[in-house]
């Protein structure tokens, strides 16, 4: 169980460029829960998201994890639970690195990197087969710097390497964003299928409604800093495209534009 | 003949140094000023415990362990008080230059006829007759050979796995659940471990330690780097660290000729500037011409999507 209390967020406090992003944001995420995060550009998705896994300060508030306060733990101990794909393609992977290298780091997640050998040979095999799934012909391409990858194919591998150990809590930021219509359609597929598999409580922010209201148990829209809309089971399937653009609609008009 | 044995000779000595700043300036992407104050430390202990009769091995072994810690101090200042790199290592330079100093106890301390690991007395005999020219650089190469396997051999363990990914991203570090700012220490200690070690090698074969062979040691460093890296990139069987050894032997090349060709020996850290100067410009038109092929870092030359080939081997 993940839980956001009184959380309150600035961006640079005490400059005349002070924002407020979140002022008493409240959110409680329960065990095993796949959440659909929507909600226009600049509406706090993203620094949510950070603020969940400790990538930025808070002001005021606690995050807590199964009951245990760890609004103080430092981000990269937080990560150990924690698979994220970020909005970013190039921050899930190692551009000097091939795929194998890559693959090879991710698999050692959660023991201690010493002085073993990293690359296990008998592992390629597995990860040859994993990114057979994906349908983008990686497996063709394991000893090719990541960073000559397309970006699309970039955030397919991160995916991939995010889920690769044992997790608690998957965060997915636009993780679909850079894709094409049918490799997006494949990597939600796969999202699905890893959540299903593993149990692995999910949060993933989406711009793509139609995947918001087909995948996941729950939907939340953001908006200014608060959850504006939250809705769960029974409901949430009985919600189509159509309701959330029409919400989207009013807030935008309540905006006055 | 003697010319290209020193070539060889301080090629490889000053190659353990380009190593270590191959790890900081190509693995790490931290411009690392410390070195030229680690170098000259790696001299002065040298000079310092050879001219008390102590073991010369033991004299690299304390080297490494010193050259560790000052890279260590480094790190600490940049990561736990977040002094941004360049500064953090000119202030351990600068600091490090007192601490030699006072290691050697004078700003010229030679150490002429004692023993040292290329001239003792098991090693003089081992050479006798007409392989004694060969004696300093069979020893430098062994110890060079040792040095760079064991690099390697970091290289591809999970630990030289999480370095190579902290400079390249240091976001996937954080996310694999290591703390970013011990990586960079680590990567640090070693790579100072390295210039200290060369330079109480150099010590050792020069015979003596002066307080100002530290200034330019950064600058040789890189062109080794820069060179091997450049000259031999589209070879894809050499290791890096192979091909900055290299490197490093061709850079001294370079020097020794523009000396015999009668440039004053005075004028040396002016050829060293120029020559680098001129290395970057060249390195970087054919990096240019050669398109972003994105750099491989690949520690076992894997990843090198061929391109149009005017690579020059050179061996
Ligand atoms: N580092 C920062 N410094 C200052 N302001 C920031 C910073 N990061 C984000 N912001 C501001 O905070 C607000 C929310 O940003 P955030 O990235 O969380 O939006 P988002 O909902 O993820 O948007 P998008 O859908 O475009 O990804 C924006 O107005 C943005 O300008
Ligand atoms: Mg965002």
């Amino acid at each position: 169980m993940l839980e956001l209390r009184n959380i309150q967020k600035f961006y640079n406090r005490g400059t005349v460029n002070e924002t407020c992003i979140f002022d008493d944001f409240n959110l409680r995420i329960e065990e095993g829960e796949f959440v659909s995060v929507v909600g226009s550009n600049g509406s706090g998705k993203t620094t949510m998201l950070n603020i969940i896994c400790g990538s930025i300060p808070i002001d005021r508030g606690s995050v807590m994890i199964d009951g245990n306060d760890i609004t103080g733990q430092r981000e990269y101990v937080r990560n150990r639970i924690i698979g994220r794909v970020y909005q970013n393609p190039s921050s899930g992977v190692c551009p000097s690195m091939n795929i194998i290298e890559n693959m090879a780091i991710a698999d050692n997640k959660g023991s201690s990197y010493g002085l073993g050998r990293c690359i296990n040979k008998q592992r390629i095999e597995y990860y040859r087969s994993l990114l057979s799934d994906l349908n983008l012909g990686l497996e063709d391409k394991m000893h090719i710097p990541v960073g000559s990858l397309s970006g699309g194919q970039r955030q397919a591998l991160s995916l991939v390497m995010s889920t690769l150990k044992p997790l608690q809590f998957l965060i997915l930021d636009e993780h679909t964003a850079a894709l094409d219509p049918k490799t997006a359609e494949v990597i939600m597929e796969l999202t699905d299928k890893i959540v299903r598999e593993k149990h692995v409580t999910t949060i993933m922010v989406t711009h793509n409604l139609k995947y918001a209201v087909e995948y996941g148990n729950r939907l939340i829209m953001m908006h200014e800093g608060h959850a504006i809309m939250d809705l769960n089971g029974e409901v949430k399937k009985n919600t189509g495209v159509d309701d959330i653009l029409g919400k989207f609609y009013e807030i935008s008009i309540e905006r006055g534009n | 003949m003697t010319l290209l044995l020193s070539v060889f000779e301080q090629g490889m000595i000053y190659s353990i140094m380009a190593l270590g700043i191959y790890i900081t300036y190509k693995i790490l992407d931290f411009p690392d000023l410390t070195v030229d104050g680690s170098f000259p430390m790696g001299a002065a202990i040298a000079a310092a415990m050879i001219s008390r009769d102590m073991n010369p091995v033991l004299a690299l072994l304390t080297a490494c362990v010193a050259g560790a810690a000052a890279g260590i101090c480094t790190g600490v200042i940049h990561v736990k008080f977040k002094v941004r790199d360049l500064l953090a290592g000119i202030i351990m330079m600068t600091a490090l230059y007192t601490v030699h100093l006072c290691i050697a106890g004078k700003a010229n301390l030679p150490i002429y006829g004692k023993s040292t690991i290329f001239e003792n007395g098991p090693v003089d005999a081992l050479f006798a007759g007409s392989l004694r020219p060969f004696k300093t650089v069979v020893i430098i190469f062994l110890v060079t050979m040792i040095l760079k396997y064991l690099l390697d051999w970091y290289l591809s363990t999970k630990s030289g796995f999480i370095l190579r990914a902290v400079g390249d991203n240091d976001t996937i570090v954080t996310s694999m659940g290591v703390d970013k700012g011990t990586v960079k220490i680590v990567g640090l200690a070693i790579s100072n471990a390295l210039v200290t070690m060369s330079g109480c090698l150099f010590a050792q074969q020069q015979r003596f330690y002066d307080a100002s062979m530290g200034p330019g040691t950064m600058v040789i460093g890189l062109a080794s780097v820069i060179i091997g890296m450049s000259l031999l990139r589209k070879v894809s069987f050499i290791r890096l660290t192979s091909s900055v050894v290299i490197g490093s032997i061709i850079y001294k090349g370079c020097v020794a000729v523009a000396i015999k060709l009668g440039m004053p020996s005075a004028f040396l850290k002016l050829i060293t500037a120029v020559l680098f100067l001129a290395i970057l410009i060249v390195s970087m038109e054919r990096s240019a011409k050669a398109k972003p092929a994105a750099q491989s870092a690949g520690g076992n030359g894997s990843g090198n999507p061929d391109g149009d080939s005017d690579a020059k081997v050179v061996e």
